[in-house]
């Protein structure tokens, strides 16, 4: 487990910025301290998961063996059209409205 | 203070009986869904069990097995009885938020197969209850819309993250209860409250319209009042759903049917790693439930499984990062909360500020983290290595013994308030119920007399994958030997 290197720095400010930011999440100075500090203790405890020598061992992604599951192409009903469009926050023309996306022409 | 109207040992009405009553014409479905709605009114505003009531609905349902009942149709096994679901289960037209700010107002297009099954059953949907948002909590406070009250003890958490199932089942709102339990979201707050709550076998009971949080762990099971209402239940919910492709192909063996045979012969392993740790109290009941299986003739030996030691960390590693990518979906842009913004970035990420709380935002990044490059195999490969461990080990305890039995938590319920700021205080609640999840295996909570302070102590029996009869026989001994729940248990 290299990647498990007990010298390696613990969890920092930095990490929980970049890792906000690639979760679509916005903090507060103030949420960066205190999420700095909760997610610390949590990682610090799974230290001893880290430290185990596993590499004997395949990881279990499941607790079942998850097989392709295949059904006969036979059309059938779908959701409604009208009642999925209603819970959309912003519709138009069939369609979900979103604001622009980013680099594209207005 | 009312007391509750039923509960457990308290000479309750149980499911089984109102339906017995209902399908014979001697009350009418209309009239138990009226007095589930009046003890709701008396009483919820101080528990705040429901996040919503479908009053209407409940009354046409309920009008629709009086029909049946007039006609001479079999309205089904759970004719009339009023049930609670858990507000993670969607349901056609009715408002399914997931204790969160961000699906606040949405109403589903479909139903979950859970719901659909249980009103073909004949059961009435009464209402839909509070939990730790989107599933991630022991004691239902991280609800965007308040904490659920213990029902035997007003100061105390309900635990969770299924509080408000347990809690309308505690407190007689409804005989029955629908949760979701991930790492032990049924079962231990079913030990908190002092009702049955149990965990299928990964796979058992479908899951399409079960608004997910980590797929590999999630399952949906019953709350009920007595072992017999539970396996009912199940029976009920389980078996396969052509909707759901993790949903086991095999036909689900009816529980209820061998419910009554008893522990004779039964190898029972007494797990002293899943009550080493626990409160001198709770120990005290774990071992008493265990004498008492003795007596009834099973044979119990202490057995030790130190692989269940490391579940915690491997869990709270693993979930996170299944509930990171499964919220992913929440981005403001085809259902829920949207938050406007300049670009479409701007507005999913002020969207998911603004509609997430800091529970979820914590695991969201702790999971986003743990599956991050240059920590996914130090993290979440290694927790997926452990998960391995772990399930090694049930099947190596599964030679010796038929049946495993332990704690449901460490403590009988907390203040609240108490750990909401400590999320590792608040994790390890999960301790002793954290294995079967990892591994897919069935377990149950049953109510087990109280702890020092008056307090519901819940014993939790395990079984291997698929051997829910054996699990629901052993409960159904470990509850005809436990001690009343003494009605000291002050309630503020």
């Amino acid at each position: 487990m290299s990647d498990a290197d007990p010298g390696r720095a613990p969890l920092g400010r930095d990490d929980v910025v970049h890792v906000a930011h690639l979760a679509r999440l916005e903090l507060s100075d103030e949420e960066v301290e205190l999420f700095t500090a909760q997610l610390r203790t949590v990682l610090d405890h799974a230290a001893d998961v880290a430290a185990l020598d596993l590499s004997h061992l395949e990881p279990s992604s499941h607790p079942i063996a998850l097989q392709n599951v295949m059904r006969a192409d036979e059309p059938r009903p779908s959701l409604e059209r009208d009642e999925v469009l209603g819970a959309a926050p912003a519709v138009e023309d069939h369609r979900f409205r979103v604001p622009r996306i980013g680099g594209e022409a207005p | 203070m009312t007391p509750p109207a039923s509960g457990p040992g308290l000479g309750a009405t149980t499911a089984l009986e109102t339906a017995a009553a209902v399908r014979a014409g001697e009350r009418s479905a209309r009239q138990v869904v009226e007095e589930a709605l009046a003890a709701v009114t008396a009483r919820d505003g101080e528990l705040n069990a429901f996040l919503s009531i479908g009053a209407d609905r409940a009354r046409a349902q309920a009008e629709a097995v009086d029909a049946a009942v007039a006609a001479g149709d079999d309205p089904g096994p759970l004719a009339g009885v009023p049930v609670a679901l858990k507000d993670n289960l969607c349901t056609r037209g009715w408002d399914t938020t997931c204790g969160s700010r961000i699906l606040e107002g949405w109403r589903p297009p479909y139903d979950a197969t859970v719901v659909v099954r249980l009103r073909d059953a004949g059961a009435v949907a009464l209402g839909k209850t509070n939990m730790d948002e989107f599933a991630m909590g022991s004691s239902t406070e991280n609800s965007a819309f308040g904490p659920t009250r213990n029902p035997r003890h007003g100061g105390k958490v309900p635990g969770g993250s299924s509080g408000g199932s347990a809690a309308a089942v505690a407190a007689g709102f409804t005989p029955l209860g629908l949760g979701s339990d991930t790492g032990g979201s049924i079962r231990q707050p079913a030990a908190l409250c002092g009702v049955v709550g149990m965990k299928p076998t990964y796979g058992r009971v479908s899951r399409y319209g079960l608004v997910a949080f980590a797929s590999s762990l999630d399952q949906i099971g019953p709350f009920a009042a007595t072992v017999e209402d539970a396996a009912v239940l199940f029976d009920v919910l389980a078996g396969h759903d052509p909707l759901d492709s993790t949903s086991l192909p095999t036909p689900a063996e009816p529980v209820l049917a061998r419910l009554h045979e008893g522990v004779a012969g039964v190898r029972v392993g007494l797990c002293r790693d899943l009550v080493d740790g626990c409160a001198p109290d709770v120990v005290a009941r774990v071992r008493e439930a265990a004498d008492a299986l003795a007596a009834a003739g099973a044979l119990v030996e202490e057995i030790s499984v130190p692989e269940f030691g490391f579940g915690l960390s491997a869990y709270y590693l693993i979930a996170p990062a299944e509930a990171s990518s499964n919220l992913a979906r929440y981005d403001g842009v085809r259902y829920g909360l949207r938050v406007e913004g300049e670009d479409a970035a701007a507005m999913n990420a002020a969207t998911r500020t603004a509609g997430f709380g800091p529970e979820v935002k914590r695991r969201i990044m702790l999971g986003t983290y743990a599956l991050s490059a240059g920590y996914y195999d130090a993290y979440y490969a290694q927790a997926q290595r452990v998960r391995t461990l772990v399930m090694q080990a049930f099947a190596r305890a599964y030679e010796s013994v038929d049946i495993l039995l332990g704690a449901t938590a460490p403590t009988t319920a907390f203040d609240i308030g108490a750990k909401v700021d400590d999320p590792m205080a608040m994790y390890v609640n999960d301790v002793c119920t954290i294995p079967s999840n990892l591994s897919g295996h069935p377990a149950v909570s049953v109510p087990f007399g109280a702890g020092d302070d008056g307090l519901p102590v819940g014993v939790q029996v395990l079984a291997p994958a698929l051997d829910e009869a054996l699990l629901f026989r052993v409960a159904r001994v470990v509850e005809a030997h436990a001690p009343a729940l003494a009605e000291r248990a002050a309630r503020s």
